[in-house]
């Protein structure tokens, strides 16, 4: 019986996301005139089993606040309860203040719980039938209980709980009930084993359990709750549960006497300290304590495969296995008449290994949809708070990308999308005067393009202001004063570092991120983004990034005996270095004339401190690479092949290197490194000075 | 059959807690001793990528069957004379364990030379004083009326930044 249940934990959080996540569905895709009972059962089905995971768990600060969500679901559910506006909005808070509790249990931090408090209230309120979308936000602290209930309420209970003898077998633990009731009642209570039924040693079956308990409840609780202590063994066990003030009168009499009877009895005043059979789940409950002791940094990820991918890899891995036994066989007794069956041996082998590694990295692919499915409540809440009327559309959630790569563009679409809705779609009436529906459309979209996934939002609301961006821009000192600028590098200041909008600005979006850091996230994850915008029609921003992370489109360069890799991405393109194109400006900085353009030069030799030989300038190529929207040109010595590449992490055994994204092992089984150009551009401008005078010794 | 398995465990245990197994290897006429558990292999010397802006004594980075690692020349990290690399120039890839995982690196020696048990009573600690290299040494131990120094892992295999 003495499971370490925390190892169970992660299944528990993960599965409890997901059901959070398809309330949070549910409730955003009802009908709030026509309830669909099959949407409503599955929002009542996610409660369900929060609730019950994480009483199995000991969360009782989850359970107890999901419980209440339940029991308005199942008025819901039921029929007995119409749902409306004030009720959606309820249960919708309800999800965030579960998903936070969880995430803060799942840390390893105590949970606070008074956002959960004064929700409870609110959900004790309407189940009471009082219409809360009168009271607003201040909330009276809640009866003890309903009516109906208090009636009955005595000042405690007696329970008489015999479970059947296959009780355990079907996962049920009383020791766990017993901490539930204990809880409860605030360690009120008094259990008493009863031993009647255990029969002699050499019978005993381990798995059986032979005892009974009564329980007294020394704390006004409710009914309800005692019956939901008991609620997964109800049907395993035998309850009676009385009122204390009626023991005496009644029960006494009947159940007592068959107490009594029983022969050793055991009296202990907390449920912990159980008779033996129970204490090892004694060692449960402190292994979950210990366990949850080591904060945050346990929370490792995990990814659920879908059962085909699985499948496909084990035909691959069977194919690989015949290929390689075929080999094998082959190599035994060769000569030279056999090299025909050799080569087509290879090439099988070859055709197996990239099919092999193709799935795996499909392993890594999940559906977009989890990211998009974000997005309908984020529409649904800023819609609200700014009066404005939306329709969210999304389409392509099926298309696959990395799963970190997902992880980490979400951030960067909410803001955007925030922005759509903010700063893109007008207030309904001066829609209306410009010619447009009331309601206001936002797009969502994503498919696959040559290799990239391209993620587009779309919406049709005013545009981007070129003039006022240009005037900003002005103000702000990152463009010439009279300078002319074409749409396209209009567009683009908004992604300027120092593009402060402030009072294009609303307090929604004022939070710190800036189109530029949206811009550095999409970068850092090797992709880009544009924007294309009319006037009045609408803006559309196009994001388009790698399908993993693993794997990178490399450039290999030459410089002196070693080998680097550029990222394709970022090279915008690369031409033999004429030096009549090279100009010094004001002693400091080498830039390189580049058809209308000039584009400061760096040496990488120079930024790395590699030792060349017969480095000849004259036989140099510069790679022009862009990095936050600027251009830099790197010499380098040759350019080698593009092939792509799998990342390795440099940090693992090493540490972070400046100017280096991480290293890859090329086809000779050697190292190369790859560039973080970013990094080294902004090594190579702080380095210029001391750059500019070894160049010229040199 | 239990019990004599019970009994074997017992003297494996006893025995392991008196004596550590050492590797050694010879560097500058001295003779060098690591924990052999740490050891993962013993390698030739081939050239390794160098890293931009690393210490001197980090020789570059190796591939260790798809694992991206670190080569350190132990000479430099003690800042003795740094020799011509020849044929008994060996990689001694070695893992540790750290806050964070495990940290494998590779040290670069003249020669190995032999492995030892070492009884853990006859492990002399130093007080070099001054000497700054004192940190990277565990202790003393006399083998054959010879000294060994042994070292300290989890100090030399530290990368600063």
């Amino acid at each position: 019986m003495s499971i370490d249940l925390s190892q169970f934990h992660q299944v528990f959080y993960e599965e409890s996301y997901e059901g959070l996540d398809a309330m949070e569905q549910g409730l955003l895709d009802m009908d709030m005139d026509e309830p669909d009972d099959e949407v409503i059962n599955t929002i009542f089905r996610a409660a369900h089993s929060i609730k019950g995971g994480s009483g199995t768990f000991g969360f009782s600060q989850v359970a107890d606040f999901t419980h209440v969500v339940e029991t308005l679901l199942d008025e819901v559910r039921s029929g007995d309860r119409a749902i409306n506006k004030s009720i959606m909005d309820l249960l919708l808070s309800s999800v965030d203040c579960i998903r936070s509790l969880l995430q803060e249990l799942q840390a390893g931090d105590d949970p606070d719980l008074s956002s959960a408090k004064q929700l409870k209230a609110q959900f004790e309120a309407v189940l009471k039938g009082e219409d809360i979308s009168a009271g607003g936000g201040d909330q009276t602290p809640p009866p003890q209980a309903p009516p109906e209930i208090s009636n009955d309420q005595p000042g405690g209970w007696r329970i008489r709980f015999v479970p059947e003898v296959q009780m355990l077998q079907t996962g049920n633990e009383p020791a766990r009930m017993f901490r539930q009731l204990n809880e409860l009642c605030h360690g009120n209570m008094q259990v008493t084993a009863s031993l009647a039924t255990l029969p002699i040693f050499t019978s005993i079956n381990p798995e059986f359990c032979y005892l009974s308990w009564d329980i007294i409840v020394n704390e006004a609780v409710e009914r309800s709750e005692i019956d939901e202590v008991f609620e997964w063994v109800i049907d395993d066990a035998e309850i009676h549960i009385t009122p204390l003030n009626e023991v005496h009168a009644e029960a006494v009499a009947t159940e007592e006497q068959s107490v009594q009877t029983s022969a050793p009895e055991a009296v202990i005043e907390a449920p912990q300290e159980l008779v033996p059979v129970v204490t090892e789940s004694k060692d449960v409950s402190q292994a979950e304590t210990k366990k949850a002791a080591p904060k945050a940094s346990q929370e490792n990820s995990s990814i659920r495969v879908s059962i085909d991918k699985v499948d496909s890899l084990i035909n691959m891995v069977g194919e690989l296995v015949i290929t390689q036994s075929m080999l094998g066989q082959l190599g035994q007794n060769f000569d030279i008449t056999r090299v025909q069956r050799l080569q087509e041996g290879l090439a099988q082998l070859e055709h197996n290994t990239r099919e092999l590694q193709e799935s795996v990295m499909k392993i890594r692919m999940m559906p977009i949809s989890f990211v998009f499915s974000r997005f309908p409540r984020l529409v649904r809440d800023v819609s609200q708070s700014l009066n404005k009327k939306i329709n969210l559309v999304m389409s392509g959630e099926n298309t696959e990308l990395d799963k970190t790569v997902m992880e980490k563009i979400g951030d960067p679409m909410v803001h955007l999308i925030r922005n759509s809705i903010d700063h893109g779609i007008e207030i309904p009436e001066v829609r209306v005067a410009a010619g447009k529906s009331e309601t206001g459309t936002v797009v969502l979209n994503a498919f696959h393009q040559s290799g990239n996934i391209v993620i587009e939002i779309k919406d049709d609301g005013a545009g981007l202001n070129t003039d006022r961006i240009l005037q900003k821009a002005m103000e702000n000192g990152l463009v010439a004063e009279g300078a002319t600028l074409s749409q396209e590098q209009i567009f683009d200041l908004i992604f300027q570092p120092g593009f402060s909008t402030a009072d294009v600005v609303s307090d929604l979006s004022g939070r710190g991120v800036g189109m530029d850091v949206v811009r550095r996230n999409i970068a850092s994850l090797n992709g880009s983004i544009e924007v294309s915008s009319e006037r009045n029609k609408g803006s559309r921003f196009i994001i388009r990034l790698p399908l993993t992370l693993a794997i990178l489109d490399g450039q290999l360069v030459r410089v002196g005996n070693h080998i680097y890799i550029f990222p394709l991405v970022s090279i915008v393109e690369s031409i033999q270095l004429d030096e009549r194109t090279v100009n010094n400006v004001g002693g400091h900085s080498d830039v390189l004339q580049l058809r209308d353009e000039y584009v400061p030069i760096m040496q990488l030799h120079e930024i790395f401190d590699i030792d060349i030989e017969n480095h000849k300038d004259s036989e140099s190529i510069v790679v022009v690479v862009e990095t936050d929207g600027e251009k830099v040109g790197v010499v380098v010595d040759e350019l080698l092949g593009q092939q792509q590449v799998v990342i390795k992490s440099l940090e693992e055994n090493y540490k972070k290197v400046d100017g280096i994204s991480g290293a890859t092992i090329l086809g000779d089984g050697t190292v190369a490194l790859i560039i973080d150009v970013s990094g080294m551009s902004k090594m190579g401008s702080s380095n210029f000075k001391k750059l500019d005078s070894s160049h010229k010794a040199a | 059959m239990s019990l004599a398995e019970e009994t074997t465990d017992e003297v494996v245990t006893e025995e392991e807690l008196v004596t550590e197994q050492y590797l050694t290897f010879i560097m500058a006429g001295e003779e060098y001793g690591v924990d052999i558990l740490a050891v993962q292999e013993i390698r030739g010397w081939e050239s390794a990528t160098k890293v931009p802006n690393s210490p001197s004594h980090i020789k570059g980075v190796l591939n260790l069957r798809g694992t991206i690692v670190p080569i350190m020349d132990l000479r430099e990290r003690f800042q003795l004379e740094s020799i011509e690399y020849g044929a008994s120039t060996v990689v001694v890839i070695l893992k540790i364990s750290t806050g964070k995982g495990s940290r494998t690196m590779g040290i670069i020696v003249d020669a190995i030379s032999d492995v030892y048990d070492v009884p853990f009573d006859n492990i002399r600690s130093t007080d070099l004083g001054e000497n700054m290299n004192s940190r990277f040494i565990k202790g003393l131990v006399t083998v054959n009326k010879h000294m060994v120094i042994l070292l300290e892992l989890k100090t030399l295999l530290t990368i600063e930044d």
